[in-house]
This record gives C-alpha cells, sequence and structure tokens, in this order.
C-alpha cells in the first residue's frame, strides 16, 4: 500500500501546477488561470472565471431598456460605446424606428474612435505583458487625447453612455469636429512610432511568430471573432457583412491574415487603427445636419418576440439577444460576448509552449475579464 | 629629551597642495597611514584602516544605491515622457531615502513553511557578494581599496557568488513562482558568466594582465575600446549584453519578470528584507558598469589621443574621478536604456543567444586578440 503511494507521487501525471491569477499582472484583471506545468512548458491551461460576475444579464430583466445601455457599459468597459450601441441597434429594430442619418455618422465616428482607443490599451498593455514597459506609456498617452474628445461630447471618458435608444443624449460638441481632425491627424503621425518601439523589434519578432497559432477551422469551430479571427483568415468582420449604422457608406479593408499566429493578431489590430482613420476621416466632414434623437415614448415597451442585434466590437461580435413579453423590461436578455469565445480558445492554442508564451498569446487574444463573467 | 619629543609630535604632512589630491588620492592616503602609524601600534593602525575602510565603503554603497534607483526612476521617465519622482525634495531627489524608510518600517512578514534560515540568509548572500566586488575597484588614482593581482578574476568570481542567494531565496520561499524565478536565474548567471569571463580574458591578453590598476594604467595612451581593434569592440558589446544578463536586468530580467511570475524570486520577501534585493540588483549594475567602464573605457584614465600633448594635457585637468563616475554612468544610461525600450526575452531564446551566439563569438574573439597581441598589431 505504501509502496504504491510513493510511486504514486513520483510518476509523470504528478503536475506543477500554479495559479495565474485572479491577482496576477498579466491576466488583466481577475482572470485565474490554472496552469500544469513540466518545467518552464505549459501542458494545460483551465480557465476559472467568475471572479467578476454581476449578473448583467439577470438584472436586464428587472430593468427598463433605457437602464440596460447603462449596464452594457460595464460589460466590456473597453468599448463601452459600441456594447451602448448594439443594445440601441436593437431596440431600433424592435420599434421599426428609422434613425436620421446624422446619428448614424456620429454613432460610427463615435464607434471607430473607441476601437481605436480600445486598440491603443491593447497595445500598450501587450508591450507590457512582453516586458517592454515604455510601451504602456506611449499607448496610454495618445489615448488619453481620445478621453478628452469622449469627455467634452458625453460627459464619460471611458464610461460614456452616450447612446439611448432612438438617438444620443445629447449633439455633439462644437469643437467636436475640429479635435477628432486634430487628433487623426496626429495619429497618423504617430503610429509609426509605434512600429519603431514594438512592431521591428527582434525580440519582439522572436517573441511572437509562429507562437500560438491559430487555424481558420479552430477560429470558427470556436466561435472567435474580432482581430483575433481574422489574424486567422476567419472573415468575420461584421461591419462589413451586415453593415449597420453608417458603415454601409464608408470604405474600408477587412483585414485578413493567414498565419495566425501572435505576430498577425498584433498587426491586425495595427492595421484595425489605420482602417479606422480612414472611415473616420471619410464622415468627420459630412456629419448631416437633424436632430440628434428621435422623439421616443416616455416608456419604452416592445412588441412581443425575439430580437438579435450584432455589432462589431474592438474584440469581436458582441451579439445581443431579447425576448419580450410585451412589457417595459424584457423577459430575457443575453450577450454573446466575443471575449467568452475568444477566452475559449486559450487552452488549445498555448499548451506546449512555455510560460513567457502563455503571457503573450493571453495578451494578444485581448481579453477584458467582465466582459467574460458579465 | 627636548629634540625627541619635538620629533614625536611633528605629524606628517601632505606631500602635495590639498588641492592636488583630487590627481593622486595616494598622497592622502599615505598621509593617513603616516598620521596613524605615529600615534598607535601597526596592528591598530591596520585595524583602524580596515574599519575606516570598510564604513567608507558602506557609506558609499548606500549613496550609490540610492542614487542609482533614483536615476533609473529618471531615465525611465525621460523614456516614457513622463516626469519622474519630484515631489520630495528639489527635482525628487530625496524620493528613493523617503522610499528608504518606508521600507525599513514595513512589516516583514512571515512566510508560513518556508525555511526560515534559508529565508533570511538569501538577502544577505546577495548583497554580500555585491559588497565585497565593489572593494576591489579602483575609483581613481589612489583610491583603491585592495589592488589585487587578480583583480578582474576576484571581482568576477565573487559578483557570481549572488546566484546563491537568489537559488536560495527562491528555493526557501515556498512559492512555486519564485522557484521557477530562481530556476531561471540559476540557468541564466551559469550561462552568462562564460561570456563575461571571455570577454574580460580578450582584454587582459590585451593588458597582459589581471590586475586593475596595471589595465587601467595601461590605457593611459588610449582606451582598450580603441586600442584593440575591432576586437576590443564585439569584447565590449558582449559584456554589456552578458553583463545585462548577469545583474538579471533588462530584456533579460527572467527571474523577476513581472509579467510571468509576478515578481520571480523575491515575491515572498517584504520590508527591509526585500529592500536587500533590490539595492544588490543596483550595486551589481553599478559593478559590471565599473568594470565595463574600468576595462574598456580606461577606468579613471582621462581620455588620451596618441601625440596630441596639448589635448592630453587638457583633459588631465579633469579629476580621474569624475572620469571614472562619468564613464560608469554611461555604462549604467545604457543599460537603462535598453532596458526600457526593449521586450523581454524568453527562457529558451536567452539560452540559444548565450550558447549558439555568443559564446562561439566569444571564443573566436579571444583567438584573434591573441593573434593581435602576438603580432604586434594592436596600437
Amino acid at each position: 500500500m505504501e509502496e504504491k503511494e510513493i510511486t504514486n507521487l513520483t510518476d509523470e501525471h504528478q503536475e506543477y501546477v500554479i495559479n495565474m491569477g485572479p491577482q496576477h499582472p498579466s491576466t488583466h484583471g481577475v482572470l485565474r488561470l490554472k496552469v500544469s506545468l513540466k518545467g518552464e512548458i505549459v501542458k494545460s491551461i483551465e480557465p476559472h472565471i467568475g471572479y467578476i460576475h454581476s449578473g448583467i444579464e439577470k438584472m436586464c430583466e428587472s430593468i427598463t431598456y433605457p437602464q440596460i445601455i447603462h449596464l452594457t457599459d460595464r460589460m466590456d468597459y473597453i468599448s463601452a460605446h459600441i456594447n451602448n450601441e448594439a443594445v440601441c441597434l436593437n431596440v431600433e429594430k424592435a420599434l421599426e424606428i428609422d434613425i436620421p442619418d446624422r446619428i448614424k455618422v456620429i454613432r460610427t465616428i463615435m464607434s471607430e474612435l473607441t476601437r481605436i482607443q480600445s486598440h491603443q490599451l491593447w497595445w500598450a498593455c501587450f508591450g507590457m505583458d512582453l516586458g517592454g514597459l515604455t510601451c504602456f506609456f506611449y499607448g496610454l498617452r495618445d489615448r488619453e487625447k481620445i478621453l478628452d474628445i469622449f469627455e467634452e461630447t458625453c460627459g464619460g471618458r471611458m464610461i460614456v453612455s452616450y447612446n439611448c435608444p432612438g438617438g444620443l443624449m445629447y449633439d455633439i460638441h462644437p469643437n467636436f469636429q475640429k479635435r477628432v481632425k486634430d487628433f487623426i491627424k496626429y495619429f497618423r503621425k504617430i503610429l509609426p512610432e509605434y512600429d519603431q518601439l514594438l512592431t521591428g523589434n527582434v525580440i519582439f519578432h522572436e517573441r511572437s511568430k509562429g507562437i500560438g497559432t491559430l487555424t481558420k477551422e479552430d477560429a470558427i469551430s470556436f466561435g472567435v471573432t474580432g482581430p483575433t479571427g481574422r489574424a486567422s483568415g476567419f472573415s468575420c468582420d461584421v461591419r462589413k457583412h451586415e453593415p449597420y449604422s453608417a458603415y454601409d457608406r464608408v470604405q474600408f479593408k477587412e483585414i485578413l491574415f493567414d498565419e495566425g499566429d501572435t505576430f498577425h493578431r498584433y498587426l491586425a489590430r495595427i492595421d484595425e487603427m489605420w482602417e479606422s482613420m480612414k472611415i473616420i476621416e471619410q464622415l468627420i466632414d459630412n456629419i448631416p445636419e437633424g436632430p440628434f434623437a428621435v422623439k421616443m415614448k416616455p416608456i419604452i415597451k416592445l412588441p412581443e418576440g425575439e430580437y438579435y442585434q450584432r455589432v462589431e466590437t474592438a474584440r469581436g461580435e458582441l451579439g445581443v439577444f431579447v425576448i419580450s413579453d410585451g412589457n417595459k423590461n424584457p423577459y430575457r436578455v443575453k450577450f454573446r460576448s466575443p471575449n467568452f469565445s475568444n477566452l475559449s480558445v486559450l487552452n488549445h492554442i498555448a499548451k506546449g509552449f512555455k510560460i513567457a508564451d502563455l503571457v503573450a498569446i493571453g495578451g494578444s487574444l485581448d481579453l477584458i475579464i467582465p466582459d467574460i463573467d458579465r | 629629551m627636548l629634540p625627541e619629543i619635538v620629533a614625536l609630535n611633528t605629524s606628517p604632512t601632505l606631500s602635495v597642495p590639498w588641492w592636488k589630491v583630487v590627481y593622486d588620492f595616494s598622497a592622502l592616503t599615505d598621509w593617513i597611514d603616516k598620521s596613524l602609524h605615529n600615534s598607535m601600534s601597526p596592528f591598530w593602525t591596520t585595524i583602524t584602516e580596515m574599519l575606516i575602510i570598510g564604513v567608507l565603503i558602506l557609506l558609499f554603497y548606500a549613496l550609490v544605491g540610492l542614487f542609482l534607483v533614483y536615476a533609473e526612476r529618471k531615465v525611465c521617465a525621460f523614456m516614457q515622457n513622463r516626469l519622474g519622482p519630484n515631489r520630495v525634495g528639489p527635482f525628487g531627489i530625496f524620493q528613493t531615502i523617503a522610499d528608504l524608510f518606508k521600507l525599513l518600517f514595513k512589516e516583514l512578514i512571515p512566510i508560513k513553511n518556508a525555511d526560515g534560515f534559508l529565508f533570511n540568509l538569501a538577502p544577505f548572500i546577495v548583497i554580500i557578494a555585491s559588497f565585497m566586488a565593489i572593494a576591489a575597484i579602483p575609483f581613481a588614482k589612489g583610491l583603491h581599496a585592495i589592488d589585487l593581482n587578480i583583480g578582474v578574476l576576484y571581482v568576477m568570481a565573487v559578483s557570481a557568488m549572488g546566484v546563491i542567494g537568489v537559488l536560495l531565496a527562491g528555493w526557501s520561499s515556498n512559492n512555486k513562482y519564485s522557484l521557477i524565478g530562481a530556476m531561471r536565474s540559476g540557468a541564466q548567471i551559469v550561462s552568462y558568466e562564460l561570456s563575461v569571463g571571455l570577454s574580460l580574458i580578450t582584454i587582459v591578453i590585451l593588458a597582459g594582465s589581471m590586475q586593475l590598476s596595471v589595465i587601467v594604467e595601461a590605457q593611459r595612451d588610449g582606451w582598450f575600446l580603441f586600442k584593440g581593434h575591432i576586437s576590443a569592440f564585439i569584447a565590449f558589446i558582449i559584456f554589456l549584453i552578458s553583463s545585462t544578463a548577469e545583474t538579471n536586468r533588462g530584456p533579460f530580467d527572467l527571474a523577476e519578470a513581472e509579467s510571468e511570475l509576478t515578481a520571480g524570486y523575491h515575491t515572498e520577501y517584504s520590508g527591509i528584507k526585500f529592500a536587500f534585493f533590490f539595492l544588490a540588483e543596483y550595486i551589481n549594475m553599478f559593478i559590471v558598469a565599473s568594470i565595463a567602464a574600468t576595462v574598456f573605457l580606461g577606468g579613471w584614465m582621462p581620455f588620451h589621443v596618441g601625440s596630441w600633448e596639448g589635448f592630453n594635457h587638457i583633459m588631465d585637468f579633469i579629476p580621474p574621478f569624475v572620469w571614472y563616475i562619468g564613464k560608469t554612468f554611461f555604462v549604467i544610461f545604457l543599460m537603462m536604456w535598453f532596458k526600457w525600450t526593449f521586450p523581454r526575452l524568453r527562457i529558451d531564446q536567452l539560452l540559444t543567444l548565450e550558447w549558439k551566439y555568443l559564446l562561439p563569438i566569444n571564443l573566436f574573439n579571444v583567438l584573434i586578440m591573441a593573434f593581435l597581441v602576438l603580432m604586434g598589431w594592436h596600437f
């Protein structure tokens, strides 16, 4: 009996298990990864989620539609504006309201600004994950400029709550167009600096090329969307395939790569920033005149039925599914959050790599934990 | 009777005017030595001198440590578009002193199931290793605690001892992250020690001595970086890379990789014990920078160009200590520069860099240098 126990202790099933998180610098929040190691090599990863579960879907059942907007801010807090837009579009679709062009254009510009600042923050954190601490300050320096624009128009900086069913909360600030144009001019100059600092670095190439390769088939079967999926060649841009707001009237390229490794996930996001700037440039000079919100009933009641609307957030496809029983609050709300699907692929692609690669791969998936837990 | 008393009371005077001391400290040290001999027996003189040197080096150690932490924060802020510390004192120069007091008063958290003895011993080994190494460094002409005839070897051997402390810290803290960090550090330092040694040997061949004072003296007519053709330059680059790796800094800070292992081997340390590791890291950086300055950039020797008498004379006006500090901080700035701009390497890439690239290049470089010296082709 005793002998058997000793052999059990020394056999190869004994694993060196470390807990990455819930308090760990590279999990960007309270994600807990139970990592089994063999030396430096990762044998398996088991994500434990729910540390920041706040019951947003359940809470939605007892509040009205305009109130839901403010909860969606708190899911993927880095692309709060796009989350708001998803709910608004869904409600507007259910009520069959025609949205004036002005609102559509402003929403699109704001969404793209949100996307740029999200990618800036991601770039900052990704650099930090790889050990290049200076990236963090460069990224946040430029992100601050967008947040200032948000603050002027929406009042909020990160949690903007600028959308409401039927339009926008307030009109844009008189300075808005000028400041956005200034920002684009500034950022076109500054974005190559990002490449100088990180993209061209030999160590960075060594650290990211061929690491955590995700094939197109796996991306589709795991439901990986956003820049992560597009880096694997999965054409999944909702803005292209199912245009909403003003995306049908702008020219932009869907960034697609075939390699699907960490380096190309990185490139996809850098290139998306260029594309977002192009979209904004096309719209910023011709914001149509008109009202900034449609007159809505004081209490919004959706007709009985099921409604689904998807949008492209900075991390992938966000779906909002609402079942209404005709009351002022929904019967059931389900968010299809992009981060949840993106996290599910982590074990699949990071197995067999080193601890340092796990951090790099985790960083390149760009996970926002409150969006996973909701 | 009278003449004898007069002779006893005559205190020895400085052999040079006082302001010339900064150019040659041996006059000052001789004077102190003679004065002490006058008033006490040789045994007690030696003891007193050792005490004085010990206290001075400790003071210097603490000051350099505090200044380097401040310098790193300022340099890092400069790289990152920030201001850095600017609240405590003018330009924040007292920030590190405030931090030191904070660390001194912090609680030393006892770790459950940690190996208490080794846990407490580890910071001391790390700090003693760096403390011993600093004793052999020539700061200026005549300002040299011990001038060993194997100075280069001694500094290398002693500073490599620090890895024992790192390994002990990782092993005894009973923390998985610490253990991984310590093992990484062990593999890393043992590998890079080779490159540091070989790149120094390249210069030892050129200088023909391991004694640091002789090495400095040999650079009177030009620094080895310029005298040794391309070979010395390659050795300098390799020394910079591998000594950064040896001090667990910059792109090679795998042992305490913040984003992977939280804080690596010193995760479980708090208060002043953590401060010891922190301080030792900076002092190690100072030591390798000093060695780089001494061996490649001429130590305290002013910048001399072959036969330009006038130019050399002007350069001689700058005190040797200033030259030494300037060169050392130039190397430190280089190390900080690439720490704050490069991402971190992975452990296998780190070892590949050493064993597949640096080591063969280094061995070949030693051969080239030996050939150059043999043929007398150096300047």
